[in-house]
């Protein structure tokens, strides 16, 4: 136990250390200009930068406006894969129909749909809370679905000789059985689901990281856009923390 | 005493693309309240199929299941089925459990409630009814998938290969305990087993089936003198080798030599 503990503190100030000499040999290199600091910023510059932009250009609500979209398109994606999941499920012909579409569907670059989604949604919060669902979706559906139909037919079985119907199979065998597989979906998903935001915010946005980044590169701001960029990995950290506590927390209520 | 299940030419084929199989021809036998009745047969017989169609999963191609009564009106017994494995589920506490199929039949009521409380109690199972399943050991398992089978009280208790997961030994204790508490429970039963020992020492009677199409090969009714009534103490009866080898000379059509 104590070894365990021992070793795990271990793993974490090498981390912090790793951290530590990346920060401090970028700043190093960028003062005695090994590399130029005008192209690769430096951390000095990075946080002078993120208290300008704080200041005087409004970025709580770009990092505000990334969070809620990358949110929002997360719990539809969750909602409707589980939706059109347990409709595959229910329908064993639909789900055979269906299939070489969500296969389609999913290995297609959703990037090479945003400039659609401009033209038919325009440009707005909308078209990038779709191009955040659609780089996310489809994958989520087939994992989904798979997840549903590999539960053990010994329990389905179960369930039909305790008097079950289908939708007693569902909600007392398939969905239960399925948290494990449904939390490792969505942890995935939230990293995609950010994805198809910057993507979207890129080409369809005037708030946003996306937007600061790619206005940071059209301007020359490096400044900027490696502020931005730090930012991203932040959120994409915070978010992916939290539905691994969360993931923690309910292993260990169910303990699945 | 009444027959609490009658089955007359019961019949039933798989159907695939490559044509049909045979799987039960022609079964009749009946089964009297209280009793404890074995099937054996060749592996892939159909044993399990013809478990299925008592249970209500499969509906025969021929024949019926019902009891006539005197009256003129069907009887069906109310079956309860125990398979391979307990598939208690993990994501549910013990007690949970057991009332799954209370839960799923809307049947939540306090005078069921109080009867599982009752049994959990009898099995000894009180104190681990917040614990989950995994906490349990191979015999408690069992005992908690009982009491959720009892829960709905059924007449006719229908067992496929039970308890086959379990190693050799704890497999003897189990098997033994259980048909104990369905005998105490004054359950009728079905079993279906592999293991002839098995079917002597816990059966009234022992259906053999014959190789597929399954048809009913011939009906031993088992009659041990013990001491006392364990199955386990079954097995050192004098009359058990005898019932052995007419089992045996059955399956196989060979004599053996004994």
């Amino acid at each position: 136990m104590q070894e365990h503990r021992h070793q795990h503190r271990q793993i974490s100030s090498c981390r912090i250390l790793l951290l530590a000499a990346f920060l401090i040999i970028w700043e190093v290199c960028a003062n005695t200009e090994i590399i130029d600091s005008f192209f690769f910023s430096s951390p000095s510059r990075v946080i002078k930068e993120f208290v300008t932009l704080w200041t005087e250009q409004s970025l709580p609500i770009h990092i505000g406006i990334t969070l809620l979209e990358t949110i929002v398109s997360f719990i539809l994606v969750f909602l409707i894969s589980l939706a059109v999941a347990t409709a595959l499920w229910y329908s064993e012909k639909l789900s055979k129909i269906l299939e070489p579409y969500l296969v389609l569907l999913n290995s297609l670059p959703k990037s090479a749909l945003a400039p659609l989604f401009i033209v038919w949604l325009g440009t707005g919060i909308n078209t990038i809370i779709i191009a955040g669902i659609s780089v996310a979706l489809f994958g989520s559906i087939i994992s989904f679905y798979t997840g549903f139909s590999q539960v053990d037919s010994e329990k389905i079985t179960l369930i039909r000789t305790l008097g079950g119907s289908k939708k007693d199979i569902l909600t007392k065998v398939v969905l239960p059985g399925s948290i494990p597989i449904m939390l490792s979906t969505t942890k995935v998903n939230i990293g995609l689901a950010l994805v198809g935001v910057i993507i979207g915010e890129f080409l369809a946005a005037r708030r946003g990281l996306g937007y600061l980044i790619i206005y940071g590169s059209q301007v020359f701001q490096l400044n900027m856009l490696i502020t931005s960029i730090l930012l991203l990995c932040i959120i994409a950290f915070g978010l992916y923390s939290v539905l691994q506590y969360i993931e923690h927390k309910m292993r260990k209520n169910t303990s699945l | 005493m009444q027959n609490i299940i009658e089955l007359k030419n019961i019949g039933y084929s798989y159907h695939s693309l490559h044509g049909e199989t045979t799987a039960l021809q022609n079964i009749s036998f009946g089964i009297r309240e209280g009793e404890f009745v074995a099937i054996v047969g060749p592996s892939g017989c159909g044993k399990s199929t013809l478990l299925s169609i008592i249970a209500g999963l499969l509906q025969p191609e021929s024949g019926t299941i019902a009891v006539n009564n005197p009256d003129g009106s069907l009887h069906y017994p109310r079956v309860g089925y125990m398979l391979q494995r307990d598939h208690l589920f993990e994501w549910r506490t013990v007690y949970k459990n057991t009332i799954l199929g209370l839960e799923i039949n809307n049947m939540l009521t306090e005078e069921r409630l109080s009867y599982v409380d009752q049994l959990l109690f009898d099995y000894d199972l009180d104190k681990f009814r917040n614990k989950r399943p995994s906490e349990l050991s191979g015999g408690m398992k069992q005992r908690a998938a009982l009491i959720r089978t009892l829960a709905l009280d059924p007449q006719l208790l229908l067992l496929d290969e039970p308890f086959s997961a379990l190693d050799y030994q704890t497999r003897l204790m189990v098997s033994a305990d259980i048909c104990h508490l369905i005998r105490n429970a004054g359950k009728t039963m079905i079993i279906i087993t592999h293991d002839l020992s098995e079917a002597i020492s816990l059966a009234d009677r022992i259906i053999v089936l014959s190789a597929r199409p399954a048809t009913v090969q011939t009906e031993i009714p088992i009659t041990l003198t013990l001491q006392d009534n364990s199955p386990l103490a079954a097995r050192n009866a004098p009359e058990f080798p005898f019932y052995f080898n007419q089992l045996w000379e059955e399956l196989t059509g060979e004599k053996r030599e004994s």
